[in-house]
């Protein structure tokens, strides 16, 4: 009605392709854009992957590698959270914005030069940051608290690249409503890009949190004003742990999206989903807090509320997305003829496609690992026996490597072919790699966690304590756990290598599609309408186990919390 | 299907299974977050949540006023004390604890921690319980030590770039 009338009004044309397989209508500059925000996403995952590498060999005391330099091992770890927590997921996530809006609602991106121009911002803003690191004048850690101080060009880098991103979110709001009044879609948008509407309001609130911590911090470190330290500490978690619910949401999209790429699994029922969405947007922030539970300042009624995202209610839209995307595969894995027993959906599910593949590794080690533990260290109590310990860089190894990398390298698997139209080179490499990589996270997490639980602290170069005043020693079992760690490290270095050298194979040499031909890794069908009642018994085995483990997780920690000294 | 817009009507009623893996969530999200206020009324082990302001200079005085008034002898350089039950001090800086504390298992001990420069983190090994120490802010740990041995503090959050050197020390006697 009102919204057709304007569409026949005001609807721009642009220059389009028309996508052979989903019948989606490309927007070429939207194209240019989502391919250059992805690819210099895979940049900086290669520059943080170098560092991961060399981090993890020094934490791996038998190699030790920068032990004896350990100016060096700080350097590299900075550079290694700023690089894979910031810069590659934020890029990768400019991209799934710009892909959510303009190329799945058939619509055109507005302002593509504004959308360069945040683009210009944000790897401006990268590479100033990522030279102060390099030059040795920010050796103070992705948190870099205050009153650690690094050069203002530290700060001021973070502030741009803040900013540019701000802009990319802002387009993307544009694109959605732009995409409605000239009518590219009717009724709601699909639930990808509600999904990412999630992500990109919790990336407004984040990005502003970012602005409000560096830049006090900013005129802080030209020594203009003071800073208070526990101020700075909650400013900077709005934007620390948040930017990593932007990653949850963007994540939980693509696996709704991967689910539907490779067995043309539908929303089970999309109120739901859509619903678990916004649980996320109303308290998933509150999360935030559980970098303060043991900080000095905080009354017990905040730390309450806050930790518990209100009573849990963030981890109930986690569990609803546990239980509607596995549902949502077997019921297309039954509509295909797959029904005997209760786990034939599951065997003969495409275990050989890289999208699926990454799609079941990156639920399951989230889930399990990430998800449960994330939910025990952030209890208010038994955050006393994992404060800044190994065990905390475990958890969201679990989340955002084994979690969000392993599902954008998933996703990755499908834009070359969609979006750059090249055929992957090496697919029967990129069939293994998910495997590998999750292998080798498996065992980095768990080395991890079993480290941390047994003391050993995170962030330090050396855990001998040699030359310290007072000797410190740790059992021999935390360093049988940091050999596992290692070890899980060198295979997800290799299982990452091998995703970077073909996705930068494929574009640059894959085969070009021709706009008529399909690309061949999709295998998307279409599902028929399903009847009212599913059968799922498949998938209520599996979320019930997942509930089983979930509550043995916190009895065991409960169990361990009890045996340390009574402190109030 | 995910990438496309869903049908009209979409507000469809949930299946049953559906509503009871939702009803089974929120009796699970419920008994999880009650954990936690009944933690604080029936076990011992619960975050300390009071602190005071102070400058550096006011807890090094503090501190040092303390190590005075109770010190038994020294190692590598640190003193050691051995307060009776109530107030103890240790200050923490880039790249120590101070003093070492010798105390007496079962008797509580107000322990106030504070940093002079930046944010440590405090390490109690093997017991491994660990809180965030920062400056400006007296954090007062209150808290009964119910083993006797040796144990170490190893600063656990990154505070420079000799943060793996600081180590400090508390003794439990019987």
């Amino acid at each position: 009605m009102t919204s057709e009338a304007l569409s026949l009004g005001r609807a721009r044309d642009f220059v389009s392709r028309v996508c052979p397989v989903t019948g989606l209508r490309i927007h070429a500059a939207a194209e240019r854009l989502v391919l250059t925000n992805a690819v210099t996403a895979v940049v900086f995952l290669l520059i943080g992957g170098v560092m991961a590498l060399l981090v993890a060999l020094t934490r791996w005391p038998t190699v030790g590698l920068l032990s004896s330099s350990p100016e060096l091992f700080y350097r590299f770890l900075t550079a290694h959270g700023m690089n894979m927590l910031i810069y590659w997921i934020i890029f990768f996530e400019v991209a799934g914005l710009y892909f959510g809006s303009a190329i799945v609602l058939n619509a055109r991106l507005v302002q593509p030069r504004l959308a360069w121009f945040a683009y210009g911002w944000m790897l401006g803003g990268a590479t100033i940051t990522n030279i102060m690191i390099f030059m040795g004048q920010g050796d103070v850690m992705f948190s870099s608290y205050v009153p650690l101080r690094a050069h203002p060009l530290f700060y001021l880098g973070t502030i741009l690249f803040a900013v540019g991103a701000l802009i990319a979110v802002g387009l993307f709001f544009a694109n959605v409503i732009v995409a409605k009044a000239e009518g590219r879609y009717t009724n709601s948008v699909p639930l990808v890009t509600f999904g990412f509407i999630t992500a990109a309001v919790i990336a407004t609130f984040t990005l502003l949190g970012g602005v409000i911590t560096f830049v006090p911090a900013f005129f802080w470190s030209l020594g203009l004003t003071s800073l208070d330290p526990e101020v700075y500490r909650l400013n900077f978690w709005s934007l620390g742990h948040a930017s990593q619910q932007i990653n949850l949401a963007a994540m939980v999209s693509i696996w709704y999206l991967l689910a539907f790429m490779t067995t043309g699994a539908k929303p089970l029922n999309e109120r739901l989903s859509r619903f678990a969405f916004v649980l996320y947007i109303l308290f998933i922030n509150l999360g935030s807090v559980h970098h303060l539970l043991v900080d000095p300042g905080i009354s017990i009624a905040f730390k309450l509320f806050n930790t518990s995202y209100a009573m849990y209610l963030a981890v109930l839209g986690s569990m609803i997305h546990a239980f509607s995307i596995p549902a949502g595969v077997e019921i297309a894995q039954r509509a295909k003829g797959y029904t005997r027993g209760v786990f034939e959906w599951l065997r003969k599910a495409p275990w050989r496609e890289p999208g699926f593949s990454s799609l079941a590794l990156s639920m399951v080690l989230f889930g399990f690992l990430g998800g449960t533990t994330g939910v025990a260290l952030g209890h208010e109590q038994i955050n006393m026996i994992w404060h800044n310990t190994l065990a905390v860089p475990g958890h969201f190894h679990a989340t955002v490597v084994a979690g969000t990398t392993l599902a954008f390298m998933g996703l990755t698997y499908y834009l070359i072919p969609l979006i750059a139209r090249r055929e992957l080179v090496g697919k029967r490499l990129a069939a293994l790699q998910p495997y590998v990589y999750a292998i080798g996270l498996l065992l980095l997490i768990a080395g991890m966690m079993a480290a941390g639980w047994l003391g050993v602290p995170r962030r330090v170069a050396d855990i001998t304590y040699s030359g310290a005043p007072v000797v410190a020693t740790f059992p021999i079992t935390a360093y049988i756990a940091l050999a596992v760690f290692g070890m899980g490290a060198l295979i997800s270095v290799v299982g990452g290598a091998m995703y970077i050298g073909i996705a930068v194979a494929s574009l640059l040499m894959g085969k070009k599609i021709p706009a008529s031909q399909e690309p061949p890794v999709v295998t998307a069908v279409p599902t028929s309408p399903a009847p009212a009642e599913h059968k799922m018994p498949g998938t209520l085995v599996l979320v019930f186990s997942f509930l089983a483990f979930f509550i043995l997780v916190m009895v065991v920690n409960m169990l361990q919390l009890a045996q340390v000294w009574p402190i109030r | 299907m995910a990438l496309t817009p869903p049908e009209r009507v979409w507000w469809k009623r949930l299946g049953r299974q559906e509503r009871l893996w939702l009803g089974v969530s929120l009796v699970f999200i419920v008994a999880l977050f009650s954990t936690m206020p009944l933690w604080h009324l029936l076990a011992r082990q619960n975050t300390p949540h009071l602190a005071y302001r102070v400058s550096p200079e006011r807890f090094s005085q503090l501190t040092n006023d303390f190590i005075a008034r109770y010190q038994v002898g020294e190692e590598a350089g640190i003193p050691i004390v051995r307060p009776p039950e109530g107030d103890v001090y240790l200050l923490a800086m880039q790249f120590q604890w101070m003093p070492i504390l010798e105390l007496t298992k079962g008797k509580t001990y107000r322990l106030h921690v504070s940093s002079v420069d930046v944010n440590h983190g405090f390490s109690l090994q093997p017991v491994n319980m660990n809180f965030q120490i920062v400056p400006g802010y007296d954090y007062v740990l209150i808290l009964t030590p119910s083993e006797a041995g040796e144990y170490t503090i190893v600063c656990n959050e990154y505070c420079g770039l000799a943060h793996h050197q600081m180590t400090g020390k508390i003794l439990v006697k019987e």
